[in-house]
């Protein structure tokens, strides 16, 4: 059934997608620290624990491979566990039981036994946070086997996708772009998501050159792609939205018709989504290239003080720049 | 007897790290016993009077049962460790020495009752039900576990230590939100046991699943088979306070064992299980025991361990004092003796067959199951390899 499409947040659509997801089925059950009273510290299951009890959302003990080691044992049980992660940056101490455990139990189970949960991480810079609260450290997830690395930047997605992330039997690592939390936009709370968790989408149509991008930087992007524009230079927007697996045909299609791209991603350009997606370009597009694929990323130091970020953050200038450099090819 | 197996921490101190005295051999006046070394019934002791109940049933025939599980699953353990020797495994973990430990703790599991197993746990499996043969695929390196763990609710051996510990707490915590704890059948409430070893007890995923365990009050009993050894290195480096006692840190009950005393460790986890069953929350085990051989076939024990200790420990056999045992109660002769040997020949034979006769998996086998749903990149992958391999059988 559809209805009139509504004006949200980010926040507040991953608040009503988990919201859904939970009516829908019993099964699912949130956990993570301060997810409950305080509604977590970004306020995104805001609500939940006061709905749906103290059973289906729980405060966790201070420990993230706890969390993550519980929630295996949990899905185990048949339940469909929402792990909320605090911060990008707190996610190593469970990295051991989502690289070991989490990815690799379908496989070594012969598909006897499914995990199928969900690892939420608010991701990314911008918000002038201390250090380990602001890293983009995507490619190690999609780097590994077994896992659904996604991320939404705006708020239809992130309203379906959580959802599409919680109905998923895979487990799928979930990136919410926390700078872009409380932007706002309109979400058509229809029957089914418009696109495939899977799907990459193309935001702007353009002809000269492609800018490959997800989660926050998709904003930047298309900023940038509107001053372009301004001077001349026809610029097409492609939002991953999945990193694991990647939507070449989108990609490559894009890439085909205009022949240039530039990755952009807040994450270190080495060994990142860029140079994958920039690997893939090359070897499938190779003919229809005007130019090198350039990146547009994080330089290779850990995530800096944040009076540095506005320079370490790839901003419209930056992607201008590298605009510029493909044109001149 | 020692007093203690740990000296009690003392704040003045010197700052110099003397590792504490200890006797390995003896597991302290704590430790819960039934069956001395040599076979004799251990009177009622401070120790071991609250667990005596727990036996009481406990007739000549299941005596003679549990004797042949000893057997059997020591025959399991000696095959597996010549297949490898002889090549046709890469890598055996013997459990040769905690026979009694596994085999108590597995009888007293019921069916509805979930194991987490590390890797060493063939006696857990055997009590489980799963065929031996099965615990051989991942060592021969054609699975990573030949078992679907839902079938005999036993999961899949777990590499990484510790790991297991976690999964078991979360798995007990869905069983209490299934409400099938507390409720008085017997067929119904269900616990989960997680198994690791003295070595696991250092790892941050053993510590974690304590607190989540104790602060979620779960139905899960804690196994730490204590065998003295994570591969070279010995209790100390591991612990100051044994396992046992570190229990009360966390808030729940702690209880060593004898590990080599099938009797006294199938009372102390029948204690546990009823125990978590019933929504009293979790208990730790520790069964003092000792592992006979290597860590695994790829380590050499004499490298760092004397000999002489082993020998104390090959006194405290956990199948001689049993057999010891029935032979003094008119429960076993050399006749029965003789059957169930024939019945381990048989057993290691069928074993051996079964594993020289294991197939290689089809190679594009290995792009299954990496994902439920349909992966694009994984099903690429797959078909550029069959493609390729097929482009040699062309030729």
């Amino acid at each position: 059934m559809a209805s009139a499409p509504q004006k949200m947040t980010i926040a507040k659509a991953l608040n009503a997608g988990m919201r859904a997801a939970m009516e829908a089925d019993p099964k699912v059950v949130l956990l993570g620290e301060d997810i409950g009273k305080l509604g977590g510290v970004f306020r995104i299951t805001e609500g939940l624990q006061k709905d749906f009890g103290e059973d289906r959302v729980l405060d966790t003990p201070l420990a993230e491979s706890g969390i993550m080691g519980t929630a295996v044992g949990l899905a185990l049980r048949g339940y469909r566990p929402v792990v909320e992660i605090q911060f990008d940056g707190f996610v190593y101490p469970a990295f051991d039981q989502i690289i070991s455990q989490v990815a690799k139990m379908h496989y070594r189970s012969q598909g006897h036994l499914k995990l199928p949960m969900v690892i939420r991480i608010p991701y990314g810079g911008g918000i002038g946070a201390v250090e380990h609260h602001s890293e983009s450290n995507e490619a190690y997830f999609a780097h590994t086997a077994g896992l659904r690395v996604v991320t939404s930047s705006t708020p239809e997605d992130a309203y379906w996708m959580i959802q599409q992330a919680i109905a998923s039997d895979d487990p799928v690592v979930f990136y919410e772009p926390k700078r872009r939390y409380h932007e706002r936009g309109e979400v058509e709370l229809g029957d089914s998501a418009p696109l495939a968790l899977n799907d990459a989408v193309v935001r702007a149509e353009g002809s000269d050159l492609t800018l490959v991008t997800y989660g926050p930087m998709v904003k930047t992007a298309l900023i940038a792609a509107q001053a372009a524009e301004a001077e001349g230079t026809s610029v097409e927007v492609v939002d991953l939205r999945s990193l694991s697996p990647l939507d070449r045909p989108t990609i490559l299609d894009s890439v085909v018709k205009t022949g240039r791209a530039i990755v952009v991603h807040e994450a270190q350009t080495f060994l990142g989504m860029g140079a994958e997606v920039a690997a893939l370009i090359q070897q499938e597009a190779f003919y229809h290239l005007e130019a090198p694929v350039l990146r547009v990323g994080g330089y290779n130091i850990p995530y800096p003080p944040s009076r540095h970020e506005e320079v370490f953050l790839p901003d419209i200038d930056r992607i201008l720049d590298a605009v510029d450099r493909s044109l001149a090819y | 007897m020692s007093d203690d197996v740990v000296a009690p921490v003392d704040t003045a101190a010197p700052a110099t790290h003397e590792p504490p005295a200890r006797d390995i051999t003896d597991g302290g006046p704590e430790m819960v016993q039934f069956l001395d070394a040599e076979g004799n019934r251990v009177p009622v002791t401070e120790a071991n009077s609250a667990y005596a109940e727990f036996i009481q049933d406990v007739d000549g025939e299941e005596l003679r049962a549990l004797y042949r599980d000893l057997v059997l699953v020591r025959r399991v353990d000696a095959e597996g460790h010549a297949l490898q020797r002889q090549g046709e495994l890469g890598l055996w973990p013997s459990l040769l020495g905690q026979e009694a430990a596994q085999v108590g703790a597995g009888r007293a599991m019921r069916a509805q009752d979930y194991a987490f197993p590390g890797y060493r746990e063939h006696g857990v499996a055997w009590c489980k039900g799963v065929d031996p043969v099965n615990l051989l695929g991942m060592f021969r390196g054609v699975n990573h576990g030949g078992w679907d763990s839902n079938e005999n609710n036993f999961h899949l051996y777990t590499i990484v230590i510790g790991n297991q510990m976690l999964h078991a707490a979360g798995y007990a915590l869905g069983v209490q939100k299934d409400g099938l704890v507390g409720s008085g059948d017997a067929d119904r409430d269900t616990a989960v046991m997680a198994f690791t070893g003295d070595g696991g007890t250092a790892q941050g995923d053993y510590n974690e699943a304590l607190v989540f365990a104790s602060v979620a009050h779960s139905p899960v009993v804690f196994f730490v088979q204590n065998n003295h050894w994570a591969i070279s290195e010995p209790n100390e480096k591991q612990f100051v306070i044994p396992p046992y006692q570190r229990a009360r840190g966390f808030g729940i009950p702690g209880v060593r064992v004898d590990g080599n005393d099938v009797l006294a460790t199938l009372a102390v986890t029948r204690a546990a299980l009823d125990r978590a069953r019933s929504g009293q929350g979790p208990t730790l085990i520790e069964a003092f025991t000792y592992r006979m051989g290597a860590h695994t076939t790829s380590d050499d024990p004499t490298k760092y361990r004397i000999a002489a200790e082993v020998d104390i420990w090959k006194k405290k056999d956990p199948i001689d004092r049993l057999r010891k045992h029935l032979v003094a109660q008119g429960l076993a002769d050399d006749e029965w003796l003789a059957e169930l040997e024939a019945e381990a020949d048989e057993l290691a034979l069928r074993i051996r067959t079964a594993c020289q006769q294991m197939p290689n998996p089809p190679h594009e086998d290995m792009f299954e199951n990496v994902y439920v749903d349909p992966h694009p990149l994984v099903e690429r992958e797959r078909d550029e390899f069959v493609a390729y391999q097929a482009s040699f059988e062309e030729d």
